[in-house]
């Protein structure tokens, strides 16, 4: 059989002539790759013809990758709504203005925005248009002979003769022997022999660009059955996986509640570690430890979550993102009821935790009350009098808060950020700058003015931020990106190499090509002709 | 007991000094060659160049050792220990490549920019051991940094080799003038350079998709998330995605040649960006301790 004829198209039309003469040993030297010219008689089918041909060259490949990697810049320069929330915050307090620009043009969400999606739409189907009849056509190389020789063997770069004695035939059948030693694919024509190796180059190369396919159409749509969750969880408390107990969630596009495992999840402790960096004075954490019980299918377990250590709960993950003090925050009435008892999370601001936190009283006394706090695991005052904190750990936990009484805003049913208090829409009745200040440790409490009732610094827990995970695309991705790296050695670890044997009055005539610069090629061959001349007198070698 | 934080710091500045002499040493071979037209042989300059190298390397490999030893753990968690293991692949790789294949002619290259790289880091990036945050507490960051390592070493010696190429085919296009680039005689031709550049461009490529992979499983582990386009993440996919661009380049009609050249250094130039602006200047998870 002789090697396929040139359909056109399997290959970019591009490609370099290095490899193009590889293809095709027998095409014109000169003017064999013709671009398809514009000309003025185009009809409609010639025109998508062309406009295909065009999509799926290299040159339109490299522009394309060349793009998308032009395109990502600004997704590092501009915080990304996903990465990096707060600053987009910031931008939209600092300069509205800018936050408009950049919100029109998707600046904010670069790698879901409508030309980030473009290019690589494109791109892919570039990629998609390449691989299928480069794909067709070395399945046909895979089942034919090796390709002939060329006319010319003046053409091939390696020409070698060796003298041999007894018959063509038996020499003939010697240098197949060893051909098939050296892994080549060997054909006998006549008198002469076609070989050819490195056929996992190509593959190799195919099932590299299948598996970036494979990536794409995964993310595209494992991703929609993906979901994640935060939630902070104070030690003591439960939180049970259900769409209500998380303070933010994410669905994919094709999530349901039912998805969601039933299993609940108790923090017992959480302990973290610190040294003081002796040069920079300052306290490290080097490490963060959660004990957890887990509660699944009717059994109990306790693990131990830590950063970097995920713990497996039914088909989701949970990590271990973040941590922080929780003051337990008493509140009674002037009967001395308790009307709010409970850890309110306080978010850390600095390396020694100093925190802030909001407590919001909308029922229970007789007026709404919300306090803005601050907590300090181990106070110090500083000398212009204002408070510190100079080490994460509580050796002296202290809370400071400033209290507003008037409309907290929660009635309109959005419940507003826990985390935040419309101070100027309120009256400030006690705290900072009011000459009644709020200063607790454990166990103390301050009388609110004109008789509102009192607050207690009851005593103080920890709390950790989890997310909750499951990553439907994780699984369809990892197999990708191992056909992915196993083509890419592959083909960059094979090289394609053709020999061919002839018999000639001065003995066996050898001729060999390879694809592209191919440093090795006189070696490789060198080496075979050793070979064969060693298995002439088998014997002899042996003894030696 | 042995300072070895000290001493580390010592044999880095030594290592410098060294390598500041072998700089000097390619320098007057290449000027010797091309003084002479490019036509006679490697100078014994070029040997003891090449002999000095080695002893930096030794101080290099030294230092990089005992910081780790003083740390406990590798010493690749800040910029200063990112720069000094990252010149230690590069040159490492360079005298690695020169056992095979005769690569000296770029050891000015090699040195001058391994001297700069440490100076920068040694003067502007030194920090005492810290102990590592719980989020870089994890062997696969010790996979991850040393893949990258390796793969801008290979990315570093193929964009030199580009950019020798990028002249040397100016020169035989005649465009430059032969007085002052006279000592590229003492360069092979431009397509033995690119098809060098291109194999070391190539194994870089190849660490540096292992690099990538690495970091997903890491951060997968320590954000719960395999990639979420962090200022780091952004960048490690521009580099992977220039370099694609270069391995097409090479294999396309019409861009062979200088334009694959051009790409492999804007591809090295985002090497670059990477691991200076980007750590420096630009926010992101991958925030080093106090850099
Ligand atoms: C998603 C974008 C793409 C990426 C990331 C990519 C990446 C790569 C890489 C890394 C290689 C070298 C490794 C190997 O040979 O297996 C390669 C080779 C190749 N790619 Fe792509 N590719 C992409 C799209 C395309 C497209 C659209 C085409 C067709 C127009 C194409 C055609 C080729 C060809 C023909 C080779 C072989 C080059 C050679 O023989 O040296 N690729 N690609």
């Amino acid at each position: 059989m002789a090697s396929p004829p040139r359909s056109k198209g399997y290959q970019p039309n591009d490609l370099h002539e290095s490899r193009q003469d590889f293809d095709d040993a027998n095409a014109p030297v000169k003017n064999r790759l013709e671009q398809p010219v514009i000309g003025p008689t185009l009809g409609p089918f010639e025109f998508l013809r062309w406009t295909w041909r065009l999509l799926t060259s290299m040159r339109t490949a490299i522009i394309l990758l060349v793009l998308v990697a032009v395109a990502a810049i600004p997704g590092s320069i501009v915080p990304q709504r996903l990465a990096d929330p707060n600053g987009v915050a910031v931008i939209r307090d600092a300069n509205p203005d800018l936050y408009a620009f950049y919100e029109s043009v998707q600046l904010f969400d670069v790698f879901t925005s409508v030309w980030f999606s473009a290019i690589y739409l494109l791109l892919f189907i570039s990629l998609i248009g390449c691989i299928l009849p480069r794909t067709r056509h070395h399945w046909n190389v895979l089942r034919a002979a090796p390709a002939d020789a060329p006319k010319q063997w003046t053409r091939l770069p390696i020409r070698q003769v060796t003298p041999f004695g007894g018959s063509a035939s038996d020499a003939l059948d010697r240098a197949a022997a060893t051909l098939r030693a050296a892994r080549y694919r060997v054909v006998r024509d006549g008198d002469s022999l076609k070989a050819e190796f490195g056929y996992l180059r190509e593959t190799g190369n195919l099932v590299f660009h299948i598996a970036l396919v494979g990536i794409l159409v995964t993310l595209g749509f494992a991703g929609g059955f993906s979901w994640h969750g935060q939630r902070l969880l104070v030690e003591g408390q439960a939180f049970t996986n259900q769409l209500s107990s998380f303070d933010t969630f994410n669905p994919g596009r094709w999530f349901d509640e039912t998805n969601l495992d039933p299993y609940a999840v108790s923090l017992t402790t959480f302990t973290p570690k610190y040294v003081r960096d002796p040069v920079k004075d300052v306290w490290m954490p080097i490490d963060f430890t959660a004990d957890i019980v887990v509660t699944e299918g009717g059994a109990t377990r306790t693990e131990i979550l830590k950063v970097n250590d995920p713990v497996h709960i039914g088909d989701s993950k949970m990590y271990l993102l973040g941590n922080g003090f929780a003051p337990v925050i008493t509140v009674r009435n002037p009967a001395g009821d308790v009307v709010f008892s409970q850890p309110v999370p306080f978010l850390s601001q600095d390396s020694n935790l100093t925190s802030v936190g909001v407590v919001k009283i909308p029922d229970g006394l007789s007026e709404q009350v919300g306090m803005q706090g601050f907590f300090y695991p181990s106070a110090v005052e500083l000398d212009s009098g204002a408070l510190a904190s100079n080490n994460p750990e509580p050796t002296k936990p202290t809370v400071t808060f400033n209290i507003y009484t008037g409309n907290l805003g929660l009635d309109d049913g959005t419940n507003g950020n826990v985390f935040q208090l419309p101070i100027d829409k309120l009256t400030q009745i006690a705290g900072r700058h009011t000459g009644d200040e709020v200063v607790l440790e454990p166990g103390e409490a301050f009388v609110l003015p004109s008789g509102l009732g009192s607050v207690e610094f009851t005593s103080v827990s920890r709390f950790i931020g989890v997310e909750i995970r499951h990553d439907a695309t994780q699984f369809g991705v990892g197999l990708s990106v191992a056909f992915l790296v196993a083509g890419l050695l592959a083909s960059l670890g094979t090289r394609r190499r053709r020999v061919w044997v002839r018999v000639t009055p001065k003995g066996l005539e050898w001729g060999a090509q390879a694809r592209g610069d191919d440093p090795g090629l006189e070696a490789a061959v060198g080496r075979i002709l050793t070979k064969f001349s060693l298995s002439e007198t088998p014997d002899k070698v042996t003894r030696t | 007991m042995i300072d070895f934080e000290a001493n580390a710091l010592i044999a880095t500045y030594s290592a410098m000094a060294v390598y500041t002499f072998a700089f000097i040493l390619f320098t007057v071979d290449l000027a010797g060659r091309s003084a002479s037209d490019g036509q006679s042989a490697p100078t014994r300059w070029l040997r003891s160049a090449m002999a000095v190298t080695w002893l930096g390397w030794a101080l290099h490999l030294s230092a990089t050792v005992m910081r780790g030893i003083a740390a406990h753990r590798v010493p690749w968690a800040n910029m200063f220990e990112f720069g000094l293991t990252a010149t230690l692949a590069l040159v490492g790789v360079f005298l690695g490549i020169s056992l095979f294949r005769d690569v000296r002619f770029v050891g000015s290259f090699i040195t001058g920019f391994a001297i700069l790289a440490l100076g920068i880091v040694a003067t502007n990036f030194y920090v005492a051991v810290t102990p590592l945050p719980p989020a870089l507490q994890d062997y696969w960051l010790v996979i991850h940094v040393f893949v990258a390592v390796l793969g801008t070493g290979f990315f570093a010696t193929g964009a030199a080799l580009s950019a020798a190429q990028l002249f040397q085919s100016s020169r035989e296009a005649g465009k430059l003038s032969t007085r002052n680039w006279r000592f590229l005689s003492a360069f092979p031709h431009s397509d033995v350079l690119e098809a060098l550049a291109y194999r070391l461009t190539v194994i870089g490529f190849v660490f540096w998709t292992f690099t990538v992979i690495a970091g997903a499983i890491w951060a997968e582990h320590a954000w719960g998330r395999y990639w979420g386009w962090d200022t780091k993440e952004v960048w490690s996919f521009i580099i992977w995605v220039l370099f694609a661009g270069y391995i097409h380049a090479r294999a396309t009609r019409g861009w062979r040649g200088n334009p694959a050249a051009v790409l492999s250094l804007i591809g090295f130039s985002a090497v670059i960006f990477n691991f200076t602006i980007v750590n420096v200047f630009f926010k992101g998870l991958h925030v080093y301790s106090g850099l």
